[in-house]
């Protein structure tokens, strides 16, 4: 079985790439938005961590840019790859095409170049929307044995735990890009997340007093770039249409 | 300068950092936390396979309790570990995972019935049984005797992070994101808070505080290989050291994932083997059981990771344009357990590899992952010797690893340290200990210190790239001081560093741009980490045993008797070449379970004198207690804790509030 060989994908010709990277740095009161070029000799399986690391060591170590679990599960590093938002870590060069843009994610707060504060945004997502369980009682007994839950519905409310707040759902939103106040898909998800948690006390009513109205799930044009960007593939559209359908019902 | 003043300044956003902070927020005082991203972005969260914890509700789970939990624990760290600290660590672990479970974590759970399972390349049909249907369930990993990991799919970090930094913000916690601390404020023997740089104004800033906690992870960044995301840097376990007071434990202490793809280095999860994938070689055979006939490819990492270097060593490798690797084979487990318990896995070889591992076979080699060794505290998480600072998680060496960490440990201890540590931070602030009193002088000395060093990196005679010092220090780490060493290589690594450790002294970046300033940041960052990394090979250079993760080819044996101690690394003056390493001893006439071999692994050692009068203590107090228990046969359980509480008392050490016992469905009969 020797003729076994490692299963990345063979690339007949490594290529010279051509980025051309959205520059700016606002805590330069200089710094004017302009796109540089950059050439990278490709290599075998490389991703845009490792092209960007590149230009950052060899040519120009000025250039800002996030990762940082660098194996897509962490959401650090969306940014516009030739206009569409992904995760930078694990694009690989072989699927882009020579001309690789680079633009950071709109909707957010530019910190500089490719780096936004997603931080920021959804830290106040999450205390506008209290993104927590909503305990019943305050004290836990840690000594007894734990609530029993039925085990499909741990698996389902799994299933939307996995977003992981990239923020590529909010810059491929209509809405998100026209009201700054919109929750978007991962606002809608994560209160669809704690509605199927029998954990939670919230009934439809308090969740309706914060996503009940155009900043939150009656905002959505469904469009669904959301779900199209999603680098998880979460099922966010039925998540928007279900929450939109319970929101409707909870002011009868 | 800008001074923020609060009670407890907590230096990283991960696991145990929020937890420790939701700890001493709940106690009545104020907290801060500084992470250098966003705190679900952590690398917590990066974890997938699971959290040990002795739950014991599944049917392979069945008998299982805090002694088993305990006795692998030890065994794993080849007796490396603190024993009162493991207690406390196996004792709090069942209260962990469920505090998490009422927090809304969506623990995967036991579906009673019949259920196809994958055992030693065998397909087996378990029973659950009605009674434990909705309980936690739990999956296998390695070097342990029940099945005790519990787990969300393969995404069990991730799940434990959003909840628990969702809770620190419903607790109204402050979470100060992109913000680093360059040194540690302090006069010697008290720690006062830190001086902290901003990562995206470059504003530098004072944090004063009453207590001060290391929680910034792992360095596993010190290596080329490795499964570490890019911010373990080790730079909380460096602010530490270059106070010249506190100590780093055990930094050769270094664990090897067995399982990492090749050759991006990204982990795939222990998980794999625990579920029943195997390692095969270039002639797709079934390699492990020829060296490990018991435990197989569920030896501990140490063992695993070593046999899988000496099978390629031996030419069995798989050969590849980057290297040579090996195959991870989870095929048998099928396409729908893949799909649902394995799916991280799934989306990495999918990226990353364009494979698919239903159908296709993962290359795989060993690369760094986890740092045993870190900031020394004692049992309450407090450096003795520098008051004030305290450390949990990854990042300190509270010794519950000793020499190797197993599998579902790690996120475990992270919760478990920052429940049992923020009561012991709150119960230092409440007493006199507590108060500080910290001149503005002091604070200006640390403040202007670093400033300084930060203004020095524009001087146009130096010519030093950090980035490519990084880079050759990554080199010099993953080939000479990996999986198995020797005097040669480590002292070649030692010279190496210390001529890099001259060249950083001239790195020149342009430090005075405004904003982040990346080139910045890997000028300072590297410093430090050459001393890190000094601390980790000078200590494996001295260490002249082999013991868990640390195998010395010219020292093969673990020697108890010259090395059942743990190194502790100082850096007294700035000036100094290398780090000054001193030796604290592990007492055998106190431990539970006195030295003994691990049940995989090397066979051989040199015994320490005191192993076999410790062991005759110990033989004596089983054979009073299962004497007694023969006449009064209705009292097992509780001469259990009797014969516990003989050997090795230890539930005086636990916060009051995480003294309770722990129920389980069933009681072993």
């Amino acid at each position: 079985m020797s003729n076994l060989t490692i299963p990345v994908k063979q690339i007949d010709a490594l290529r010279t790439l051509t980025f051309v990277i959205f520059r700016h740095n606002p805590a330069d009161p200089n710094s004017t938005p302009t796109l540089q070029r950059y050439t990278v000799e490709e290599a075998d399986s490389m991703t845009l961590f490792i092209a960007l690391n590149e230009i950052r060591e060899n040519q120009d170590p000025t250039l800002q840019f996030d990762f940082v679990c660098r194996a897509g599960i962490c959401g650090s590093c969306a940014m516009l790859i030739n206009g569409k938002p992904a995760l930078a870590c694990r694009s690989l060069t072989k699927n882009l095409p020579n001309e690789i843009y680079l633009a950071p994610l709109p909707g957010f707060s530019l910190i500089g170049d490719l780096s936004v504060d997603t931080g920021k945004w959804m830290r106040g997502m999450s205390e506008r929307l209290e993104t927590w369980v909503h305990l019943q009682e305050e004290s836990i007994n840690l000594s007894k044995l734990e609530e029993r839950m039925e085990p499909k519905l741990a698996n389902d409310i799994y299933e939307l735990e996995r977003c992981i707040e990239c923020g590529c759902c909010i810059s491929a939103c209509g809405t998100a890009q026209m009201r700054d106040d919109f929750i978007g898909a991962v606002g809608i998800n994560q209160i669809a997340r704690f509605k199927l948690d029998p954990r939670d006390k919230r009934t439809d009513g308090d969740y309706y007093t914060v996503i009940g109205d155009d900043s939150g799930v009656f905002g959505c044009m469904t469009l669904l770039g959301c779900e199209d960007m999603c680098p998880k593939e979460l099922p966010l559209a039925q998540q928007i249409a279900y929450m939109r359908k319970k929101m409707a019902l909870a002011t009868l | 300068m800008k001074i923020i003043h609060t009670d407890t300044l907590v230096l990283g956003g991960g696991l145990a950092g929020l937890r420790t902070a939701i700890g001493v927020k709940r106690r009545g005082h104020d907290v801060i936390v500084l992470s250098l991203v966003p705190p679900k972005r952590s690398h917590s969260a990066a974890a997938q396979g699971g959290m040990q914890a002795s739950l014991g509700h599944s049917n392979k789970g069945k008998g299982d309790n805090e002694t088993i939990h305990f006795s692998d624990t030890v065994k794993g760290s080849d007796w490396g570990a603190d024993q009162d600290v493991v207690r406390m660590f196996v004792d709090t672990a069942p209260k962990a995972v469920r505090e998490l479970a009422a927090w809304g974590v969506p623990w995967n759970r036991i579906q009673q019935g019949n259920h196809q399972s994958v055992i030693d390349g065998k397909h087996v049909t378990l029973t659950e049984t009605a009674e434990s249907h909705g309980l936690l369930t739990a999956r296998n990993f390695g070097g342990t005797q029940k099945w005790r990991t519990c787990y969300v799919s393969d995404g069990t970090g991730h799940s434990m992070l959003y909840t628990m930094s969702n809770q620190a913000i419903a607790n109204d916690i402050p979470v100060h994101e992109r913000m680093e601390a360059l040194s540690l404020i302090h006069d010697g023997k008290r720690c006062y808070g830190a001086i902290v740089r901003n990562l995206m104004t470059g504003e530098l800033l004072a944090y004063i505080a009453k207590s001060t906690c290391i929680a910034t992870g792992g360095f596993g960044r010190l290596y080329r290989s490795t499964t570490n995301a890019v911010i373990n840097e080790g730079m909380g376990a460096a602010l530490a050291l270059e106070t010249g007071v506190a100590a780093l434990g055990n930094m050769e202490a270094v664990q090897f994932h067995p399982t990492a793809i090749f050759p991006a280095g990204i982990l795939v999860t222990e998980g794999c083997r625990g579920d029943g994938g195997l390692l095969l070689d270039a002639n797709l055979h079934r390699f492990m059981p020829d060296y490990e006939p018991e435990k197989k490819e569920l030896a501990s990492r140490d063992v695993v990771a070593r046999w899988m270097e000496t099978h390629i060593a031996k030419g069995f490798g798989v050969k590849s344009r980057f290297g040579d690797h090996l195959w991870l084979d989870i095929r048998l487990l099928g396409k729908e357990h893949i799909e649902t318990e394995l799916r991280e896995v799934k989306e990495i070889c999918q990226y990353f590899l364009g494979i698919d591992p239903v159908t296709d076979l993962i290359p795989v080699r060993p690369a760094q992952h986890y740092s045993m060794g870190g900031v020394r505290t004692n049992f309450t998480g407090q450096s003795p010797t520098l008051a004030g600072m305290f450390s949990v998680g990854e990042a300190a060496c509270w010794d519950m690893h000793g020499f190797n960490r197993l599998g579902g440990n790690s996120v475990a201890e992270t919760v478990v340290s920052g429940m049992i540590v923020s009561e012991y931070i709150a119960d230092f602030m409440e007493s006199p200990e507590g108060e500080i009193s910290v001149s503005s002088a002091l604070i200006e000395k640390f403040y202007k210190k670093e400033q300084c060093l930060l203004a020095s990196f524009n001087n146009k005679d130096h010519t030093e790239n950090p980035f490519m010092l990084m880079r050759e220090m990554q080199e010099i780490m993953t080939n000479n001081v990996a999986i198995f060493r020797d005097e040669v290589r480590l002292q070649e690594a030692v010279d190496k560093l210390l001529e890099l450790r001259k060249r950083a002294s001239k790195i020149y970046v342009e430090s005075n741009a405004k904003g982040a300033n990346p080139a910045l940041v890997a000028a300072y960052r590297v410093q430090r980490m050459i001393k890190l990394a000094l601390c980790v090979t000078y200590g494996a250079l001295e260490r002249k045993e082999s013991r868990g993760a640390h195998s010395r080819q010219d020292f093969p044996l673990r020697n108890d008797e010259d090395w059942l101690k743990r190194t502790l690394a100082t850096w007294p003056k700035e000036q100094d070449e290398l780090p000054t390493l001193s030796y604290e001893a592990l007492d055998i006439t106190q431990m539970e379970m006195a030295p003994g071999w691990r049940g995989y692994g090397n066979k051989d050692r040199i015994d320490h004198p005191d192993t076999e009068i410790r062991q005759a203590e110990i033989n004596k107090i089983n054979q009073q207690f299962s004497q007694k228990h023969s006449n009064q046969s209705d009292k097992k359980s509780d001469d259990s804790a009797n014969m516990q509480e003989a050997l090795m008392p230890y539930k005086h050490l636990l916060p009051p509030s995480l003294q309770g016992d722990n129920e389980r469905l069933m009681e072993e009969k």
